[in-house]
């Protein structure tokens, strides 16, 4: 059986977070279909870089280690993956949907002409009858993603092509470790062998990498906007009720579209997925990809003048209500009554 | 001074970020007609890139190319009206059902037979499927190198092209050598407004489907002003291996479509008054959610 793959990316000589939880999930899936779990990393300095694969459950890391391969470009690392891919053939292969991932993963798809999902929220094994073949596809990977705006979710499948290839979001799968002694085997690629000199046209003149000042993952508590704050001024309110009740800020993408937060704190399927002990969604209508990044919260508050927002179908307490009117309200009671 | 041929990769997209509550059907389908279709706003901030290159190299070209359905001349129009020179829209029933491979595919062979392109400008990504594919997908396919996360175009200089890139931690600057694909993220500069002496020389640009089916008066007007035709390109015009197209040259198939469908948990409803608020603090603190 044809093995799973996970493309690991190294931030600061770390195995990025979203390729553990990717891997973690490549361990269930290779349980399922009994096949390897394999892994490639390609930068610079990875002597013992295994020793933080291997622990989830990594049948084989590939390591490609070369000065000209830190930081990541894309035709090199495209190069590498590809030329591997098409040695070992897997059937399936993940990537972090990040500005890496999202940048290597289309590259490498349309090289080798296998189908790719991006930003997919749930991965999952299953059958499929085509009835115009009048054949049967057993084991197929299904990724699941919303689409057309969040109305609807698609299963999509890549009954064919090889491999099947799908991005995640960070934070979206879990991550766990199977063994700390997990024994795989390591193989260190020839690199002169897997890229050419023209690969390094595109060359990095600047780089200014910094941890994002946002930590809404480890927050336990998220105050988080929508476009129903009706402006960033309005938006103070809710850094108030964050720092009062010491959370972080969130917004939706509506309201991160609109200029009212940054990037960096839009939650939902093109955002960060937050599992917060309280989750407070002030002014946000809730399109199921804005709930793909919350709903595991494990308390949701809803304040909204709309009694219809889907968002109140997964709240525990919904206020109806006007958000200006509420949150000062929540602020006074809680520093009256409280040390 | 050099000039540049640039080619900006746009798409007509329903307007998900507005989605109303028509904007399903009874039958649980997606009722197009109640989107509104606009410029996909990431391909806006492309044209902008590109704009600014044709005004720092004058006599650089911009061109529009946009594969989609005939009402797609409309971002064409939109693009010509903001400054764009011309463009193309790839149309035929062969593309329907492309994936982002089968797209790309159709794309590249397109510019495949426009001659001496040394930039290819695109969004980053199309808010009706965010999957952000296309552009890489059509680099590997010309075999050009890719800047993908591009805020803005520094300067242009010996060949190459040079970048600052908006990454999820940080940001970077490269340098590409032309001819390069780049994509654009939308937190690069918006595009410009329309410009008026543009929207009156282009209002009536069309392609030959729309003037067949339009009551249009003045009919020499589209062979004394050639710039109002905007040229419609089908299979026939471009070189393509059939089965790379539309459904069959996808590799990704649609199993299954499930409509949101909202599974209501019981929610405590309180409203704004002082009294229920209070209450409800008072039970987070007392089951130590917050505090």
């Amino acid at each position: 059986m044809n093995s799973i793959f996970v493309y690991c990316e190294i931030e600061d000589g770390q195995v990025a977070e979203v390729s553990q939880e990717l891997m973690t999930k490549g361990r269930s899936l290779a349980n399922e279909l009994k096949c390897q779990l394999e892994a490639i990393v390609i930068g610079h300095n990875l002597d013992g870089i295994e020793k933080h694969i291997f622990p989830y459950g990594v049948d084989t890391v590939y390591v490609a280690d070369d000065k000209r391969l830190y930081p990541y470009s894309t035709l090199p690392h495209t190069s590498i993956v590809v030329k591997l891919f098409e040695e070992q053939k897997p059937q399936i292969a993940l990537m972090g949907a990040s500005s890496i991932g999202r940048d290597l993963g289309p590259r490498v798809s349309s090289a080798l002409h296998s189908g790719l999902t991006a930003d997919c929220t749930s991965l999952v094994i299953g059958d499929h009858f085509d009835k115009k073949q009048d054949k049967n596809y057993e084991n197929l990977l299904y990724q699941i993603r919303p689409a057309f705006g969040g109305n609807i979710i698609a299963t999509i499948i890549n009954p064919d092509c090889r491999p099947q290839m799908a991005t995640v979001r960070e934070g979206v799968m879990k991550r766990e470790i199977l063994d700390p002694k997990y024994k795989g085997k390591l193989v260190k690629l020839d690199v002169a062998k897997y890229v050419s000199d023209a690969d390094f046209v595109v060359e990095i003149i600047e780089r200014h990498m910094e941890k994002s000042k946002v930590n809404m993952k480890a927050a336990p508590i998220v105050v988080a906007g929508g476009y129903g704050m009706g402006s960033k001024e309005n938006f103070q309110l809710l850094y108030d009720l964050a720092e009062v009740l010491g959370g972080e800020v969130g917004a939706s993408r509506a309201a991160v579209d609109a200029g009212y937060a940054e990037h960096e704190r839009q939650i939902g399927q093109t955002g960060v997925t937050v599992r917060p002990k309280l989750y407070i969604a002030c002014g946000i209508s809730g399109q199921i990809q804005h709930r793909a990044g919350m709903e595991e919260s494990a308390q949701i508050i809803a304040i909204n003048t709309d009694p219809e927002a889907p968002i109140n179908s997964v709240a525990d307490y919904v206020i109806n209500g006007d958000v200006g009117v509420v949150l000062p309200k929540m602020i006074k009671y809680y520093k009256q009554n409280t040390k | 001074m050099k000039a540049y041929k640039i080619i900006v990769l746009a798409k007509q997209v329903p307007d998900t970020r507005n989605v109303g509550k028509d904007a399903m059907k009874a039958d649980g389908t997606i009722n197009r007609a109640a989107l509104p279709a606009i410029f996909n706003p990431e391909d806006l901030n492309a044209l902008e890139q590109a704009l600014r290159i044709k005004d720092s190299f004058p006599g650089s070209t911009v061109t529009i190319l946009t594969m989609g359905p005939g009402r797609a001349a409309e971002i064409i129009r939109e693009g010509m009206f903001r400054g764009a020179d011309d463009g193309i829209l790839l149309t035929d029933r062969a593309f329907a059902g492309s994936d982002t491979l089968a797209t790309s595919y159709a794309i590249s062979r397109v510019l495949k037979k426009m001659k001496d392109v040394d930039m290819i400008v695109a969004g980053r990504q199309a808010i009706d499927g965010d999957t952000a594919q296309v552009g890489p997908q059509v680099a590997e396919k010309l075999g050009l190198p890719q800047v993908t996360y591009v805020e803005e175009v520094q300067k242009i200089e010996k060949g190459k092209v040079f970048m600052k890139r908006r990454l999820e931690s940080g940001v970077e600057t490269v340098s590409c050598p032309m001819p390069m694909l780049m994509t654009v993220n939308g937190s690069a500069a918006d595009c410009r407004a329309r410009n008026a002496k543009l929207l009156m020389k282009y209002k009536h640009a069309k392609t030959v489907t729309e003037l067949q089916n339009s009551n249009e008066d003045y009919l020499h007007l589209y062979s004394d002003r050639p710039y109002l035709n905007i040229p419609e390109w089908t299979v026939n015009d471009i070189e393509v291996d059939q089965a790379e197209l539309g459904l069959t040259g996808s590799p990704t198939k649609v199993k299954t479509v499930e409509n949101v469908v909202l599974q209501a948990k019981e929610a405590k409803v309180i409203s704004s008054a002082d009294s229920d608020i209070d209450d409800l603090m008072r039970e987070l603190i007392e089951s130590h959610t917050i505090g």
